[in-house]
């Protein structure tokens, strides 16, 4: 059982990397990457929003959405109530009353990290790898153990990839780079040779 | 962009001159990972477009309604909504497309362009004006999108829209597919790349150095001695 949770992590952190693999939270991952610091706080941010928003969408998905999942209110005909359509708009929701009740959080008991994430924390709702991963999981049917295991995973993986990044763009502003590629094109082809590292570990199975 | 602009300026210009993709950084998360062939980037390039530009019509329908402290989820509700009506359509009308782009069209609701357009352009302005900004900025994204699946269905499998352009070995033609133009992170050297093109044509929108390389002061010294 342990085994199968620990291959489950290592899937979601290296092989599924939701930044390198399925580009996933793009936006925000070149945006934030300019230095370590602030790379690591977006990145710890994300990985408590994942582990939080994951597991809850979970129990929406088996206790409300699903086909049947109705059953345990014991209303009549429940069993044949399918809202699995209604999937996005809840998904999101609870997406945004996370991300805006730690935003609170954060601006009550640690401003300084307030501060230098300021403009970015509402982007985390639109930050694609939070719902991917949730879209991610509807899709592959976790059970409630597995999606607590997949949203951390998820959440490491992709603050492993930004802070990364930010460190190579902290050295690589004082290379002289092409006019037209400085900034956003050279950080574009230093994702992509990221990117072709982390194929490595494709097919790696514990 | 000031409110005086003419209707031509708000939908043209952010195809070329203030692309989303290439100049804001925006929505790329799906630009990349549907663009393997043509036809998947098309339907996605399409599917943008409408979700832009009706998200921009209703939100800025609504935008003096709206208390600035729910804002967000406000619009997220009417995104979502939006790509739940793109979503079954698809799957009543191209079922094999849609299980191509899997999560993609949900992820359409976390697409900073929509977002970032619902937030920085509709609430500011009228319902035409929005609306024509947002199907320019969604025809940005899909030229794009367009561009980046031409060049790796081509030269990754010798095809564009499924039709055999470029004759594969193994079906006893001379061109070798490069495997690599399928893959993930080809797609990051192709946007890179068009990126570096479109800036060298506007050079205006080079992005300062933040340090400048002084040059070498040490063979300066050996020339004096």
């Amino acid at each position: 059982m342990l085994g199968h949770y620990l291959s489950l992590f290592v899937q979601a952190v290296f092989v599924e990397n939701m930044a390198l693999a399925f580009f996933l939270g793009m936006c925000t991952f070149l945006a934030v990457s300019k230095k370590v610091s602030s790379a690591i706080g977006l990145g710890i941010a994300v990985v408590v929003v994942l582990t939080i928003t994951v597991p809850v969408n979970n129990l929406i998905l088996h206790y409300l959405l699903r086909e049947g999942a109705l059953t345990w209110t014991g209303i009549e005909g429940a069993e044949n109530i399918d809202l699995s359509f209604l999937g996005y708009l809840s998904y999101i929701g609870v997406i945004a009353a996370i991300v805006q009740i730690l935003e609170m959080f954060l601006d009550k008991f640690v401003p300084a990290l307030y501060n230098t994430l300021g403009v970015f924390l509402p982007l985390i709702t639109v930050n694609c790898a939070i719902l991917g991963a949730v879209l991610f999981m509807a899709q592959r049917d976790y059970a409630f153990g597995e999606s607590i295991v997949y949203g951390a995973g998820a959440g490491i993986g992709w603050a492993l990839a930004i802070t990364a990044l930010a460190g190579i763009r902290e050295k690589l502003k004082y290379s002289d780079v092409p006019a037209g590629l400085q900034g956003l094109g050279i950080t574009f082809i230093t994702v992509g040779l990221m990117s072709l590292g982390f194929m490595s570990f494709s097919g790696v199975q514990l | 962009m000031a409110a005086s602009d003419t209707p031509k300026s708000v939908l043209l210009s952010p195809i070329f001159k203030n692309n989303p993709i290439a100049l804001q950084v925006l929505g790329i998360c799906s630009a990349l990972a549907v663009t393997n062939s043509l036809s998947v980037s098309l339907v996605m390039g399409i599917a943008v477009i409408a979700v832009t530009a009706f998200s921009n019509l209703f939100v800025s329908l609504i935008r003096h309604h709206i208390p600035s402290s729910i804002r967000i989820i406000v619009q997220m509700t009417i995104i979502a909504s939006l790509v739940i009506v793109v979503d079954q359509v698809l799957k009543a009308y191209a079922y094999e497309m849609s299980k191509q782009l899997s999560v993609f069209v949900g992820l359409i609701i976390t697409n900073c362009i929509v977002m970032g357009r619902a937030e920085g352009y509709a609430m500011q302005n009228g319902p035409v004006m929005s609306f024509l900004d947002g199907v320019g900025n969604g025809l940005g994204y899909t030229v794009i999108l367009l561009f980046v699946g031409f060049v790796r269905e081509l030269l990754g499998s010798g095809s564009l829209f499924g039709i055999t352009i470029l004759p594969a070995v193994q079906n006893g033609g001379w061109y070798v597919p490069n495997g690599l133009m399928l893959l993930p992170p080809s797609a990051f050297f192709v946007i890179g790349l068009l990126i570096w093109i479109l800036r060298s044509f506007h050079p205006d929108q080079v992005e300062k150095t933040e340090y400048r390389i002084v040059a070498n002061s040490k063979t300066k010294i050996k020339e004096t001695v």
